[in-house]
């Protein structure tokens, strides 16, 4: 083989190397799924397990379902998305002030660990007490959820700048918000990223879960979940549970490839997690 | 003429108690290239941290008759996120020069020390030695009358170590500046300087001052002349009695 040859078959080789094993594993999965529909269970326990075919047909083909499925995960996106947001500006700042004065991480950092140690959604029916069950109160239920890694790696992040870097801005009399713009929040983009990549999936669950206590107004997905549960209804309820998933692992596709795009020529840890 | 950079009687004990200098007496002429060496943790650093500022002698007083000063760390404190050109024009952005002065700098100084061709090179893809020169390009756009150099080759091989001592003496050839040089290879601080100078152990004192001779520009062969290993000889038993 010519090297200009082998160098545009190694990529191809490399996807389907890389594709061939996870897709094997697919299809084993949906063979085990329709064994379990159709031989352990009798016809009158299938709908446990309803086959792959009827989920498809039934919860994602059927136009009102669909319609019903996608307006529910439309809202609970939203929901995780503004609260991903708002946890990462917010996470952002304190981390910020925190290093800059050594007081406000020392008195606030214990009521962080404890903001993270507290089971949050134990906490959702007593914020939905206190501020009604609406949009914002779920957005705050992620935004609580989410604050904690991205302030820890945030914070992380700017603490690991060099001194030597430091001296230099030191040398060259640099003023603190220059510093922070030019040194220490690029430094800290790899670790924010990281907290970002952690806090998307938190806020993720903090939607959907957060969601079995929020009756009122639009359902979410998660709301739909416990209904098509109690209503039995499991075609549907396989098909919200696929959906949410998948909610879940886009945010987590999504900020890698951010976390990639942005940091990725320069710093290992984006490019580590490339197969994410 | 006035000396760049002096030391009168300077002295620096740490706030924890650490007594890292003591009694310094020594100035830095136009183009004089002052090595430094002494054992481990004899203050060497100290002595161009108090030259560039960034601390303040506790006895004595250091006198600097410059604002163009160049410090080249012990490590190349690169910025990993930004490209060759891009790390070479930091000092001009700090120091708010317009964009096009900044530019033009820079190019210039990547060319001397001979990166032209990696100027959109991250650091993370260049060698050590590499690593040094961006390093030394970014201070030169600075145009320093005073070099600070704290061990800057110290963490690289041999062969690099000598050539990058060679691509220095180049500049310092075509450049009007005075540099203090601090180093633990007395091949490196005979070959560099036109005076080395030797520490004791901590707290640091000078402990001998050796002209050198050899006229500039030097050639890599010098270091295998018998009256540089002489010198080098004289400075290393110098060295020695320290150590024992």
């Amino acid at each position: 083989m010519s090297a200009a040859a082998r160098h545009t078959a190694r990529p191809i080789s490399s996807l389907v190397s890389r594709s061939v094993p996870p897709l094997i594993v697919f299809g084993m999965v949906i063979g085990l799924w329709y064994a379990v529909s159709y031989l352990l269970l009798s016809p009158d326990r299938r709908f446990l397990v309803p086959p792959p075919d009827a989920v498809l047909r039934v919860g994602f083909l059927e136009p009102a379902n669909r319609a019903e499925l996608l307006d529910g995960l439309r809202l609970s996106a939203e929901v995780a998305l503004l609260g991903l947001l708002l946890a990462a500006a917010i996470g952002v700042l304190l981390a910020i002030a925190m290093s800059r004065a050594r007081w406000l991480e020392r008195s606030l950092h214990p009521y962080l660990v404890i903001l993270q140690t507290i089971p949050i959604l134990a906490m959702v029916p007593l914020l939905g007490f206190w501020f009604g069950y609406d949009f914002g109160t779920r957005v705050l239920v992620c935004v609580l959820i989410a604050l904690f890694p991205i302030v820890t790696n945030t914070l992380f992040g700017l603490r690991s700048v060099d001194e030597a870097h430091h001296d230099l801005f030191t040398l060259h009399r640099a003023s603190g918000l220059t510093r922070l713009w030019k040194l220490l929040l690029p430094a800290a983009l790899p670790s924010i990223f990281t907290g970002l990549r952690i806090s998307a999936g938190l806020s993720v669950i903090g939607a959907i879960v957060g969601d079995f206590f929020f009756r009122q107004g639009e359902p979410g997905i998660g709301v739909l979940i416990d209904l098509y549960r109690a209503r039995l209804q499991s075609e549907q309820l396989f098909a919200a549970v696929i959906l949410s998933s998948l909610l879940g692992l886009s945010v987590f596709l999504v900020f890698g490839a951010l976390a990639r795009r942005v940091v990725g020529s320069w710093h290992e840890s984006a490019r580590d997690h490339a197969a994410g | 003429m006035a000396p760049v950079l002096s030391f009168s009687s300077v002295g620096m004990r740490y706030a924890g108690g650490t007594e890292a200098l003591a009694g310094i007496t020594l100035s830095v002429g136009p183009r004089e290239f002052v090595a430094v060496i002494g054992p481990s943790g004899c203050g060497k650093t100290t002595m161009l941290r108090l030259a560039s500022g960034l601390m303040e002698a506790t006895e004595g007083s250091v006198n600097v008759g410059t604002g163009r000063i160049g410090y080249v760390f012990q490590d190349p404190t690169l910025l990993a996120w930004r490209t060759v050109r891009s790390n070479v024009e930091l000092l001009g952005e700090l120091r708010r020069l317009p964009r096009k002065e900044r530019r033009r700098r820079a190019e210039e100084a990547i060319e001397l020390v001979g990166l032209s061709d990696f100027v959109r090179h991250r650091p993370r893809t260049l060698s050590g030695g590499m690593r040094m020169r961006v390093s030394l390009a970014r201070s030169l756009t600075m145009q320093p009358e005073l070099f600070l150099l704290d061990e800057p080759f110290g963490t690289l091989d041999e062969i690099t170590r000598e050539r990058l001592n060679d691509e220095l003496l180049q500049l310092f050839a075509a450049h009007p500046f005075a540099a203090l040089f601090v180093t633990h290879s007395v091949t490196e601080a005979v070959f560099l300087s036109t005076r080395v100078v030797v520490l004791s152990d901590r707290p640091g004192r000078i402990l001998g001052e050796f002209d050198v001779p050899f006229d500039y520009p030097r050639s890599s062969r010098l270091r295998f002349d018998p009256d540089f290993a002489r010198l080098a000889s004289r400075v290393y038993a110098c060295l020695r009695g320290v150590a024992s």
